[in-house]
């Protein structure tokens, strides 16, 4: 009735709920949208002018090049990354300011959907484009392989994840996103309590992107599993390949719970089901406990293939083995197993009995003992090493420090009394931010810094890279800290304005890291620019740039195509450094024409019609929902007609290529 | 950092000797200096409760300091001390394992894990929310005939109706308990999800619709302080809080009379807000009898509300809000469930919709659908009563009781199969006999 | 590895070291690993409907039951046509093996005959209940039925669509390998839905009529 200073109720058959009164009204986001069309205004104009959709097209789009596709699924998450971190200064200046009966620039409609697009957009259209995004670069080159599974597929998958952040971005100019928070609790998520099209956004965005997850994920798990280079048996797979079998096993494993779940939601907004309402018998509860089945692994999905660039990187630096290789792995393997057992420890709060609160309680607790042994095997390789303070390195101390203190915190957490009193207070914002940034974050940047110059034939700025690590490191301290003092003090989470002023020093210290934190991004992105500018200068061309271990070090930067001319044979452990220390020299005659896939629209196409598809759904559109729906099968089939998705690369070019990387290393002198 | 207004720190608490040397030490080591300057509620309440679970938050941490310090230290040390350019340090690139080493780095953490897991069992059994109140402090025990002071608790969007079943009157916004005596909350919600929590108290527990969550607690020392909504619920949320005061059991006395003399007039009740302005419109005043009606008003959509008292209270309402049954013409939820559990009403219940239907079509439409049942409905559901009247049913209360030995309470050993059973048919709860609850208690 | 590597010459050291005379991968290698998985995957979202139903399954809503509803007779005409299209769908299989085209494009054909009967009868059912005023917002545990029964059906409508492309393709190309995969794929999936429905018939129909 009065919720709502409009009530949206108007629908056509044409264009269903969407009205004039989809178009937002707020000055912030208006402004925002006049900047992002001129913004997208002028690519497009540009990629017109320098007549550059061909080859987008061509080169990247249709490409089903795993390499192209991990650096898509890169650029993706960074312009994601920053609309998620816009999100989090609008929270930031919000809370420093809404203070002794200031209500601070944002209302409650605007910023209850700033947080929780914060939380999807950072957990879904961040971190997991990174990630994936990353393995997807990594893992074929570290098993010697040429390219994943199923390329096509894997084109696909980065589509429909992109469609989902299509969606996302939609939200803000058109209509409105959830105010739920970013897990979508009902009943508040249930029509009557979120009427109009926030949750629905929610809702298929999160579908959408997560078909695209769940087949990246089998693809990984089949390229890992099938496609390794003779001789690589499973225990002397890279650390990465294997916390990135174990991740994709746990996406494979964990997304259908996530599909499942969305679709009861979505079949009760959308056709008044049962399944979590309050009334008719449905149980909101079961949702909260389904939603976590899903959660809880997926926040290992996010971290254990950070751990393991932190044991490539640790290793490479420190210019020795990784200490405890098989306590590595079978800890990655404890992990994976255990994050199935936790979930409740999310909702000791619910009022389940003692018995059951203290047994997800302790298996969260064992949870950090592979982690804490993870931790040794890292500080036992540096042990008795020449560490090299690189910038991977570097971001990988940042990281041993921080996320241990953010691992104490969660121990501290999994205790039910202790929790009674911290749940959803800021206590668990800093907790959680500690591991996701401390731990997924930081090892994204030592990753990228890590394998830049493999992917790009130059490395990255090392002055602008510095910068950028010492404005975030004390940055994130100054941004979380607070949060915890705050949580012991009792403020609890997702609060607008406050009543209480001397806390509000604690919000201003906190915005202040916010701002360290962006001047980190900013460097960041300078350095990228920087190292784009001098690539001359920052070039590598023995492809090999850090005395790498893996393969993916012995082929050129960036690799061929087809990656590897002749694959590798693995015989130990750390492949590479084996090959380096038995002088083996690289093959340069009797080339093969090498077999590829070809690269393909489909993915493009489908993508496109599953986003019209969605935003159909979302306002209503039900003709345009029946279209897209039926293109979407229609195309499906008539992709399956196409038998002819491989071509050979002709000797000559592989010949014509291996000659020039021969010139390249004979002028870097190795 | 203290300003003389706060109330999350309130003065004069009284501590045991024990729990002062821990939290000095706690605070001393584990915390930095800054957190001991400010109002650290969580580690320093003045509910009996809190202050376990506080303490445990200490002990916690410095259990886990045991190995993180050592760790932090040495990753600091060898960070430095194996830099490349060092070149006097040892470098041993081939050496990758090491039997010994590979134990301590599992069995180190391991061992920590067993103590804090053996700490998680009993504290989590001794401070369970559902199990009555054992002890008012570490040296006092619950005497043999203290009778815990109710609390109906509801959330409603969004503020705290606060239920006196015992002294029949009501609060909005304003709880106000005896010291030295153990407090019974019952809690469940009007229609989203909302977390329960005076942090100065107890711990949280969430107020779900349709359900009934427990919270026992004591206060130990008179203070004034908030309580608050844990749990995102909506627009208003931010606005959901509560002047909470524990006072001496003659001010509560006092007090009660006073809302019983103040109640009974109209009072501001907040505003009617749209979330995508600033300001809102002002409610309609509310106060005098809390009956089904007045209800279904002080439920609708509010924020900022002041504290509102009502002189009476429909001694059934808390009952009804719990089955979600307060409107006219809706079956109950525990009537549901008896019908349920017999295996529904067949083929001959597939039509009524109409008296379940709470909240399908919005937060308000439900009320205004059902504000005068027709009378094919009120002879239906007339059927319904009349049938659930003739399965009288146990009502589980769902609370744990605690020993009534203080020394099993203070001992490391907990008798867990009594601790852990629904113990209900001695509790000290006073429970009026009501119509048969099949599963409201989120616990079940 | 590498103490004797270091006494090899360089083209043997080569030949340790890569596959000089690699082949042409075989296409579809992966596949079927990848389907099982896909496979599994899906198992996982029937999971979910089966533990909703655990949750909901006795949450009547004061309204029927299962033993109001269910008609077992006409499940278990239903349940038969989907068990017989498995068998015909082996069947068609063994044509495959023997490389017999027609063979296989006429049992699919059988198979998707039981196929469609198996869907047109849960519609009848659906209908049915739906008519009676047993809507799937009648009660949490008719939302629960629906979804794990109506999901099922999704998936033989998904797969019978599949069924018939995949007899085009056979006539338009044949039995050749990428067919035949397709056709294994389709298999597994067609058993697959058989097994969950004998999941569905047990703990939804049979023990509802307890």
């Amino acid at each position: 009735m009065a919720i709502e200073a409009e009530a949206h109720t108007h629908w056509s058959p044409l264009l269903g709920r969407l009205w004039l009164d989809a178009i937002p009204q707020e000055p912030i986001v208006l402004a925002t949208f006049v900047v992002v069309m001129l913004g997208g205004a002028a690519l497009v104009a540009g990629l017109t002018y320098f007549k550059l959709w061909g080859y987008l097209w061509k080169e990247w789009f249709t490409s089903v090049d795993h390499k192209k596709i991990g650096i898509m699924y890169m650029i993706l998450g960074l312009i994601m990354f920053l609309r998620g971190f816009a999100d989090a200064v609008m929270m930031r200046a919000q809370q420093a300011m809404a203070f002794n009966g200031n209500e601070g620039y944002l209302n409650a409609h605007h910023y209850d959907q700033v947080f929780t697009a914060h939380g999807v957009i950072m957990i879904f259209f961040v971190a997991m484009p990174f990630v994936t995004g990353l393995m997807n670069y990594i893992v074929p080159l570290q098993i010697g392989a040429r390219d994943v599974s199923f390329p096509f597929l894997n084109n696909f998958s980065f589509w429909m994840t992109t469609a989902g952040a299509v969606l996302v971005m939609m939200s803000l100019f058109v209509g409105e996103f959830a105010q739920t928070g970013w897990l979508a609790y009902p009943p508040l998520s249930n029509l009557a309590y979120s009427p109009w099209v926030g949750v629905d956004y929610y809702i298929w965005a999160l579908q959408i992107a997560g078909v695209g997850t769940l087949l990246s994920g089998v693809n990984l798990v089949c390229t890992i599993v099938k496609m390794r280079a003779p001789g690589m048996t499973m225990m002397r797979m890279p650390v990465f390949t294997w916390t990135s079998l174990c991740t994709n096993i746990l996406i494979v494993a964990a997304f259908p719970v996530l599909t499942a779940v969305m679709t009861m939601l979505t079949v009760d907004r959308y056709l008044g089901f049962n399944f979590f309402s309050n009334d008719f018998g449905g149980s909101p509860m079961m949702y909260v406990n389904l939603i976590w089945i899903w959660g809880h692994p997926e926040v290992y999905i996010l971290i254990l293939p950070l751990f393991g660039v932190f044991s490539e990187v640790t290793s490479t630096f420190s210019g020795k083995r990784l200490f405890g290789y098989s306590s590595m792995v079978y800890a990655t393997l404890v992990i994976t197993i255990l994050s199935y057992l936790v979930w409740l420890h999310h909702f000791f709060t619910m009022g389940s009995g003692a018995s059951v609160n203290s047994f997800f309680g302790i298996t969260t607790m064992v949870i950090s003992i592979p982690t804490g042994a993870k931790l040794f095997n890292w500080l036992f390789t540096m042990y008795r090493g020449r560490i090299r303070y690189e910038l991977p390195m570097m971001w990988t101390v940042a990281f041993m420090l921080t996320f241990t203190v953010g691992g104490m915190t969660g121990v501290l957490l999994a205790v039910p009394p202790a929790d009674f009193v911290l749940h959803n207070s800021l206590f668990l914002i800093a907790h959680f931010h500690n591991v996701i940034i401390g731990g997924v974050l930081f090892g994204l940047f030592a990753a990228i810094n890590f394998w830049w110059p493999k992917a790009f034939g130059f490395k990255l700025n090392v002055f602008w890279g510095k910068v950028s690590f010492w404005l975030w490191v004390p940055g994130f301290w100054f941004a979380f800290m607070p949060l915890y003092i705050l949580g012991l003090m009792g403020v609890t989470r997702r609060m607008r304005v406050f009543d209480d002023p001397s806390i509000q020093i604690w919000f201003v210290i906190a915005a202040f890291g916010a701002v360290m934190i962006a001047g980190g991004i900013g460097a960041m992105l300078v350095q990228f620019a920087v190292s784009i500018w001098k690539r001359e200068e920052l070039k590598d061309e023995t492809g090999d740039p850090w005395g790498g271990r893996t393969l993916e070090w012995s082929t050129s930067s960036p690799p061929p195509e087809y990656n590897f001319a002749f694959t590798p044979i693995v015989h130990d452990l750390d492949a590479w450094d084996d090959m380096k220390r038995c002088g083996v020299e690289r093959p340069t005659s009797g080339f093969r024409p090498i077999h590829m896939p070809k690269g393909t629209g489909t993915g493009l196409i489908l993508a496109g019609l599953s986003t019209a598809l969605g935003f159909a759904m979302i306002w209503y559109i039900w003709w345009l929902a029946a279209v897209s729906f039926a293109g979407i099968i229609g195309y499906a089939i008539f992709h399956t007609f196409n038998y002819k998705r491989d071509y050979h690369i002709p000797v000559e070019t592989v010949e014509a290529t291996e000659a020039e990387r021969t010139r390249q290393l004979a002028a870097a002198g190795a | 950092m203290q300003p003389p207004e706060s109330r999350l720190n309130p003065p004069g608490r009284r501590f045991g000797p024990f729990r002062n040397r821990v939290m000095r030490i706690g605070v001393a080591l584990g915390l930095t200096a800054a957190l001991s300057a400010c109002n650290t509620v969580v580690l320093k309440p003045s509910g009996d409760v809190a202050q376990q679970q506080g303490d445990l938050v200490v002990v916690a941490t410095l259990l886990m300091l045991l190995i993180v310090v050592p760790v932090m230290l040495a990753v600091v040390i060898f960070a430095w001390r194996y830099r490349a350019n060092n070149q006097d340090a040892k470098y041993e690139p081939d050496w990758d394992h090491s039997t010994q080493l590979e134990l301590m780095i599992w069995a180190a953490p391991l061992l920590i894990i067993i103590c804090l897991g053996a700490v998680t069992w009993t504290s989590t059994h001794l401070l369970d929310p559902y199990r009555t109140i054992g002890r008012i402090d570490a040296q006092t025990q619950v005497a043999k005939d203290a009778r815990p002071l109710e609390v109906e608790v509801v959330a409603l969007d969004w503020k705290w109706l606060f239920i006196y079943p015992e002294q029949g009157v009501a609060t909005v916004n304003e709880l106000v308990v005896p010291s030295g005596r153990p407090l019974n909350f019952k809690i469940t919600s009007a229609n989203v999800m909302n977390s329960f929590y005076v942090p100065a108290m107890a711990g949280q527990i969430y107020a779900m619709p349709g359900m009934e969550t427990r919270l026992h607690a004591v206060m130990n020392s008179n203070v004034e302080s908030i309580g608050f909504s844990a749990n995102y619920s909506g627009a208003g949320f931010t606005h959901m809080r509560f002047k909470m005061r524990s006072v001496s059991d003659a001010d509560f006395a006092k007090w009660i009379g006073d809302v019983k003399a103040t109640g009974t007039k109209p009072q501001p009740a907040g505003d009617i807000i749209a979330a995508s302005e600033f300001e809102g419109v002002p409610a309609k005043q509310m106060g005098g009898m809390l009956d089904r009606a007045a209800y279904l008003e002080l439920e609708k959509p509010t924020q900022k509300v002041p504290s509102i008292r009502f002189a009476n209270v429909d001694p059934k309402l808390y009952d009804a809000v719990v089955n979600m049954c307060v409107q006219p013409g809706k079956m109950c939820m525990s009537e549901m469930m008896a019908l349920d559990s017999r295996g529904g009403m067949g083929k001959a219940g597939i039509r009524n919709v109409q008296m379940l239907s709470y909240d399908k079509a919005g937060r308000d439409s439900a009320v205004a659908e059902s504000a005068n049942p027709t009378e094919a409905v009120q002879r239906e559901l007339a059927w319904v009563r009349a049938l659930c009247e003739q399965m009288p049913g146990q009502v589980r209360d769902g609370s744990v009781k605690a020993p009534s030995d203080l020394r099993s309470l203070n001992g490391a050993g907990i008798p867990a199969p009594q601790s852990i059973g629904f113990g209900g048919e001695d509790a000290p709860v006073a429970s009026s006999p009501k119509p048969a609850h099949i599963s409201l208690n989120s616990r079940n | 590895m590498t103490a004797t590597a270091h006494n090899l010459d360089q083209p043997k050291l080569q030949a340790a070291f890569y596959d000089l005379n690699e082949h042409d991968h075989p296409e579809g290698g992966s596949t079927m690993l990848g389907f099982w998985i896909y496979l599994m995957s899906d198992c996982l979202i029937f999971a979910m409907l089966f533990a909703a139903y655990g949750v909901l399954g006795g949450s009547l809503a004061a309204g029927p039951g299962p033993k109001d509803l269910f008609d077992l007779p006409l499940v278990a005409l239903n349940t038969a046509m989907l068990l017989f299209s498995s068998i015909t769908y082996g069947f068609a299989m063994l044509a495959m093996e023997k490389g017999n085209k027609g063979g296989t494009q006429a049992w699919l054909l059988v198979t998707a005959l039981f196929g469609a009967a198996f869907l047109f009868i849960e519609l009848y059912e659906f209908s049915h209940l739906i008519h009676e005023g047993a809507t799937p917002m009648r009660s949490g545990f008719l939302t629960a039925f629906f979804s794990l029964v109506g999901t099922h059906g999704l998936h033989v409508t998904f797969g019978m669509i599949w069924l018939f492309t995949l007899v085009v393709q056979v006539a338009k190309k044949g039995l050749i390998p990428a067919n035949k995969r397709r056709l294994m794929c389709l298999s597994l999936f067609w058993h697959f839905l058989d097994v969950i429905w004998i999941g569905v018939f047990t703990f939804v129909y049979l023990m509802g009529m307890l």
